[in-house]
């Protein structure tokens, strides 16, 4: 009965849409449905992951073997070099992070785990879309206009970004400028978007201690966004002007201050750790709680551990500045901040290990990608404690130390945050199951040599050596520890190749994999109620779910299955 | 109600699902955290503006050469805007009552706007003209890109009030739509003294 009434809606739909929606390939460019948009998103960010992995394989086997001339690419000069790591900075936060774990997971869950039939703002949505693919599209062609790709770093520090006399590249520095900020425009749009939607979308029942952690983590991280992004879009502009205009904002041979781009970027930059971060965590936390069988130890002590992460981090920026010359004084206070947003965060990892504790876990691959965000995640918090306190930093600033720390942060959220979501909600969003064994195969191929990439660089860093150095043969002191920089670049390619499981697995699963019922995980939460894939509209119109209890009640003592779905009646 | 929703979706491919009432309607919402940003925006280019100012504590302000800004005529402009906005809410409350009772009010707050623009319009050809352009020093870089982020934002709002006011008078204007419109003109409005206080006087 409810199937007829599905496929009627469907009928009625496709019947409807030849008057109304776009037809064919155009159906999928310029629709609205907040899931398209989603896939939009994804599969946009997963190129950009192949354009930066394979940007940071050049740029590695030059460290590893240098002046060799490098297979798929060739020599490596000191200014593609520096494009290369410039670009795979940038583009695996701002191209890679941001699409995948906001924006496309964002958009697909966000309607679905609260119970709507779309985003608020449908042709918003697409319109952020579509700034963002342009924004895409002008940091590509940066790469090859005259002068070569922007080589300032992916925090484009002036006066080497401000001046085409220092950084050489008058086209490519503005036009990673422009990228950057028409991506921050997609996703304020984006932003809006997701917040309003929460708010005003809700399914009926849903009061805010129902909502699903996913939802809730990635509306804390827009928030965060929005609030931070203001100050680097003024900043962008600045810039852009001294770089074009003849402006001098940040030129103190003409009254500007240099550092004030700093003050400005990483006002920005620090909560944007926080921005990826949350929905990694929210992902995470709903995948432990599914496999772990058993409700979320904490939902309340979580959500506001997130809301306080967030206030935190907008007071933290200046540990990224102690030995710009700022006071020491100043110095010591950010030192005191930064060290106590270690606090909430540490309760995160103890809400997770208190769920985990006594559950019935279920390793299935999701679930082991979602663990290893915790160890991994671990490793990059306790190191991030020594370059938040001001002492230490002063000796590990600017070394492979900082590079190692940052990577075992933004390589779990990033990368492993987005594999765990990916896998989890797979069967949802194509309808198929994927392979466990290939799964597998895929997790521990990229999990080991993550390890042996970045503790190896911990080491260079502790022994003092520099970042952004282009060839080390240039510094005999420094060259002792080549086989450990040949160990890392050796782990990275292994861990590259691993990945050619996981498309291998994606396509398999997709073409031929076993259909997928509508909630093969046996999970509470509103997505696993409807069709896998979802119709449009989300659920039959007559059948939008309503809300009766918490999104966590796995093997509640009254009942006799061990989940609960939030839609069944009591 | 289905015209209503209509707008609010812009999504004519299926019929429209029951929803849960809004408490504030989903688009004066969206400004809302719009306007949050905007507010960030500003914030940090008068955050800028003010850590240049402290460095060059002990040395003059304006710098050699340079004109002063004309505090005067801005503070008379300044009250211009302030009225167009209280204009606004007159009209607020009119739209309530008789739809159509806005129309003079929400005239009145836009023409005042765009007394504002073209009058700090005259004033930089006046300061141009005595020397002051973007890159004559960081002065002169800050009072552009500030004052100028603002015209722009306050031209948009007009252009957003003309708009409404010409769907009031075809009776087309929805309470979402005049108040997304309304809460993008206070913003305008009431961001402007801020900068006139931290750029003009400081
Ligand atoms: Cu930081």
């Amino acid at each position: 009965m409810a199937h007829a009434s599905a496929t009627e809606a469907h009928a009625h739909e496709h019947a409807t849409q030849e008057h109304h929606g776009p037809q064919g390939i155009l159906k999928y460019l310029w629709s609205t449905d907040h899931k398209v948009i989603a896939m939009q998103y994804l599969f946009t960010g997963m190129f950009m992951a192949m354009v930066g992995g394979f940007m940071a394989y050049v740029f590695r086997m030059q460290l590893a073997f240098p002046g060799k001339s490098v297979p798929l690419f060739g020599y490596v000069s000191p200014g593609e070099y520096n494009a290369l790591i410039t670009g795979h900075g940038s583009i695996m936060i701002f191209w890679v992070a941001m699409p995948v774990l906001i924006a496309a997971f964002g958009n697909y869950l966000i309607p679905l785990m609260i119970g709507a039939d779309d985003m608020v703002f449908p042709r918003i949505n697409r319109l952020s879309y579509q700034i963002f693919l342009l924004s895409v599209l002008v940091i590509l062609s940066s790469l090859f206009v005259k002068g070569g790709g922007f080589g300032g770093a992916w925090t484009s520090y002036p006066p080497l970004s401000a001046n085409a006399d220092y950084n050489l590249t008058p086209l490519g520095s503005s036009m990673w400028l422009v990228a950057v900020a028409l991506e921050f425009v997609a996703f304020l749009l984006g932003g809006i978007n997701f917040i309003t939607t929460l708010m005003n979308a809700r399914a009926p029942g849903m009061k805010a201690y129902d909502i699903p952690m996913v939802p809730w983590m990635i509306v804390i991280a827009s928030i965060l966004f929005m609030l931070s992004v203001g100050p680097l879009f003024a900043g962008a502009i600045m810039l852009f002007f001294d770089q074009n205009l003849g402006t001098g904002f940040f030129d103190p041979t003409r009254g500007g201050d240099p550092v004030l781009w700093q003050h400005l970027f990483w006002f920005f930059g620090h909560p944007e750790v926080y921005v990826v971060l949350l929905p990694a965590v929210g992902i995470v936390i709903d995948i432990v709680a599914t496999f772990a069988r058993k409700k979320l130890f904490g939902y309340k002590t979580l959500l506001y551990t997130a809301v306080a992460t967030g206030v935190l981090s907008f007071f933290v920026w200046a540990h990224h500045q102690f030995i710009a010359g700022i006071d020491p004084r100043m110095a010591n206070i950010f030192t005191v901040t930064t060290l106590l947003i270690s606090v909430p965060i540490a309760e995160m990892c103890f809400v997770i290990i208190a769920t985990l504790y006594g559950g019935d876990i279920r390793l299935k691959v999701p679930m082991l990608w979602a663990l290893a965000f915790v160890g991994e995640f671990l490793i990059g918090g306790v190191t991030g404690i020594f370059l938040g306190a001001s002492g230490a930093d002063a000796y590990l600033h600017e070394t492979y130390f900082v590079l190692a720390h940052f990577h075992y942060t933004f390589f779990p959220i990033a990368i492993i945050g987005t594999f765990a979501g990916f896998t989890y909600w797979f069967p949802k969003m194509f309808g198929r199951m994927m392979n466990e064994t290939l799964g597998k195969i895929h997790f521990w191929g990229t999990i080991i040599p993550f390890n042996f990439i970045f503790i190896p660089l911990f080491v260079l860093g502790l022994d003092g050596q520099q970042r952004r150095i282009y060839n080390f043969q240039n510094f005999p002191e420094l060259q002792h520890l080549q086989p450990v920089r040949i160990l890392a670049t050796i782990s990275l390619v292994v861990m590259l190749f691993f990945q050619l499981f996981f498309f291998w697995n994606v396509i398999r699963s997709w073409r031929k994999g076993p259909k997928a019922e509508k909630n093969p995980w046996k999970s509470n939460t509103l997505e696993w109620t409807t069709e896998s894939p979802p119709p449009h509209g989300n659920w039959p119109v007559d059948e939008m779910p309503k809300v009766y209890r918490g999104p966590y009640e796995y093997n509640h003592p009254d009942r006799e299955e061990d989940y609960w779905p939030q839609n069944l009646p009591a | 109600m289905a015209a209503e929703s209509a707008v609010l979706t812009m999504d004519s491919s299926r019929p429209e699902p029951r929803r849960r009432p809004q408490i504030v309607a989903s688009s004066v919402l969206g400004m809302i955290m719009f306007t949050f940003t905007e507010a960030m925006l500003f914030a940090g280019m008068i955050s800028a503006h003010a850590i240049v100012r402290a460095r060059s504590a002990g040395q003059m302000w304006p710098p050699f050469g340079q004109p002063r800004l004309p505090i005067e005529q801005t503070a008379f402009n300044t009250t211009a805007l302030l009225v167009s906005g209280i204009a606004l809410v007159f009209a607020h409350f009119a739209y309530r009552k008789r739809p159509r009772q806005a129309l003079g009010p929400l005239a009145i707050a836009a023409l005042l706007g765009l007394f504002f623009v073209v009058f700090q319009g005259v004033e930089w050809v006046a300061l141009l003209e005595q020397g002051l352009t973007l890159q004559s020093s960081a002065y002169g870089g800050f009072f552009y890109l500030i004052v100028g982020a603002h015209a722009l934002h306050a031209v948009a709002a007009i252009l957003c009030l003309t708009w409404a006011w010409f769907r009031l008078r075809r009776g087309a204007l929805t309470p979402a739509q005049l108040g997304t419109v309304e809460v993008f003109w206070y913003f305008v409005v009431l961001v402007w003294p801020l900068i006139y206080l931290k750029v003009y006087l400081s």
